[in-house]
């Protein structure tokens, strides 16, 4: 075994747990893809580029110190694309495939983005609002210069933000909740009162440049030939479903619309831990103790892949996952583990009912997936049709799998990221429950690579070939 | 377009062989997009246009060679004298 505990993303969750499982004494490896430390949330800005400050980069910046100052081992810029039992991990990184051992994993890999499908939304300057709080805060660039902000959830204001900040022009928000549903919210907002302040304060500045703001509105099409050109809007009801009534079109060279998180656990799902479906969670997300502990030994998970919390209650749940690890592995005793968990837990209990708001806004809304029209493509990479998902159910298809063999849908290089929750719930409509649908079933490789990478410098002479048998 | 310089050198790199300005160390998918090259491949079945979608290394819609070698445009910063190509299907 080269570590005691590998840790499987570095963001605000997977951070905090490297960092409380290492000051135990814990020989601990933390992966991650992205070049440097901090998760979505707190992405560093790219190097040479001087951005303004903002909370999020101060977050970032004190975590990253952090780590460098502690004997945490940094794996990072790393695509880990294997992970097998108990535990070996194989990655990818600027100097090939590295493989390290533990008996200890802890996920922490965070979400991705969801967007309910419409037609138009696979055009090139169609992203998403997650993609795009990325171009803002790491990679200093605009979606495009004229920008529909669209769908649910606190990124709306966060994005419009920070395009107008940036010199770009924000076309219009077109949110698809109402002011209702966020005035019903404050009781649990002005539990956290600083973040409260900061979506006031977003909305000054964007009140000041007077963004048309289109409540009770979906996207209904994206239109254009080899890149977004225009946005058709409708209202829709408190479900999320289109009614009758004006619809609106506006010009712009940029859509980023964003229909909530989906977790990425495909960690506890390749071991095939204990999964429930939890609609305000974002989806199936495994069952954890109070720890982080998952149904199989020596398997933690922790943040937005275990279930949607948002950034206060996963770096709890990072720090009590860590300590939960160094429990286990007999550096803390039982007395020592209770004493150390008492603040991680109180944190995490203290930003509940804010993260339940938040996530409340972003969960699924299934009326808004039976308006996706037939043809419409729900699986991007496989070119598959909500169509051609319910000709599967009428062929005989009854879970996710029997219907990603009969058209497909998730099999492309995405590996159902993007598609997998909407074709679960278009699937549920006729099976019965998103519980008889399942998941698509997790393989590695995790991520894909390319096999070049892998094979190195090796060629086909490299292949020891055993002498013949004398005949 | 004009650029407005932002303290990282400019650099040349190819793009299906016609040479292209861009920042040392930007990510690939920004200097694409800055020169209106948002299509970056088409999607199998259909050879409908594509372009990034997620920025953070998870669609693979961007997904293009660079130096001969598929890589995702939104996970790769731009080196001096880089050669991408858009092949179409990937």
């Amino acid at each position: 075994m080269s570590h005691d505990v590998i840790i499987l993303g570095a963001g605000p969750a997977g951070a905090n747990a490297a960092l409380a499982a290492a000051e135990t004494g814990l020989k601990v490896a933390l992966f991650d893809q992205q070049p440097e430390a901090g998760g979505q949330v707190w992405r560093a800005p790219l190097p040479g580029l001087a951005l303004p400050a903002s909370p999020e980069k101060a977050g970032g910046d004190a975590l990253r110190a952090r780590l460098a100052a502690s004997s945490v081992d940094l794996r990072l810029g790393r695509t880990v694309w294997s992970v097998g039992a108990h535990f070996r991990l194989d990655a990818l990184g600027p100097d090939g495939n590295e493989t390290v051992e533990a008996p200890r994993l802890i996920a922490a890999t965070g979400a991705h983005e969801r967007v309910v499908p419409f037609p138009g939304w696979t055009l090139p300057g169609v992203i998403g609002l997650a993609a795009a709080t990325v171009l803002l805060k790491s990679h200093g660039a605009l979606p495009g210069q004229r920008v529909v902000v669209a769908g649910c959830g606190p990124l709306l204001a966060a994005v419009a933000t920070g395009i107008v900040k940036m010199g770009g022009t924000v076309v219009a928000i077109v949110d698809l909740a109402g002011p209702g549903d966020w005035l019903r919210l404050l009781p649990a907002l002005a539990t956290q009162p600083r973040l409260l302040a900061r979506g006031a304060g977003w909305a000054l500045k964007l009140g000041g440049k007077r963004v048309p703001v289109h409540f009770r509105h979906g996207v209904r099409a994206a239109l254009g030939a080899d890149a977004v050109a225009r946005v058709r809007l409708a209202p829709v009801d408190a479900q999320g479903a289109f009614t009758a009534g004006p619809e609106i079109t506006l010009e712009a060279d940029a859509l980023t619309v964003g229909h909530g998180l989906v977790p990425g656990n495909e960690l506890p799902r390749l071991f095939r831990t204990e999964q429930t479906f939890d609609r305000r969670r974002g989806g199936f997300v495994p069952v954890l103790d109070a720890f982080g502990r998952t149904s199989l030994d020596g398997l933690y998970a922790c943040g937005d892949g275990a279930g949607l919390r948002g950034v206060l209650v996963a770096e709890a749940a990072g720090q009590l996952a860590g300590l939960a690890c160094a429990h286990d592995a007999g550096a803390l005793t039982a007395a020592a583990f209770a004493e150390r968990t008492k603040a991680p837990a109180a944190a995490a209990a203290q930003a509940r009912p804010f993260s339940d708001a938040m996530a409340g806004m972003m969960a699924l809304r299934p009326a808004q997936v039976a308006a996706i029209p037939p043809e419409t493509v729900v699986c991007r990479c496989e070119d598959v049709t909500r169509a051609e998902i319910e000709a599967a159910y009428d062929d005989g298809a009854r879970d996710l799998n029997q219907m990603k063999q009969f058209t497909r849908c998730g099999m492309g290089p995405c590996q159902g990221r993007f598609c997998g929750d909407v074709a679960g719930e278009i699937l549920a409509a006729k099976v019965g429950s998103r519980e008889k649908v399942g998941t698509y079933t997790a393989r590695p490789p995790l991520r894909p690579v390319p096999l070049a990478d892998l094979m190195g410098s090796f060629d086909y002479g490299d292949i020891p070939i055993p002498r013949p048998a004398p005949l | 377009m004009a650029q407005e310089t932002d303290g990282r050198p400019v650099v040349t790199i190819s793009v299906d062989g016609a040479p292209l300005e861009a920042r040392a160390g930007e990510m690939l998918t920004t200097a694409l997009a800055r020169s209106g090259l948002l299509r970056l491949r088409q999607s199998p079945r259909n050879g409908a246009p594509r372009g990034a979608f997620c920025h953070m290394g998870v669609c693979q819609e961007c997904a293009l060679h660079v130096d001969g070698a598929v890589r995702q445009a939104c996970l790769t910063p731009v080196r001096a004298g880089m050669a991408v190509e858009r092949r179409g299907v990937l």
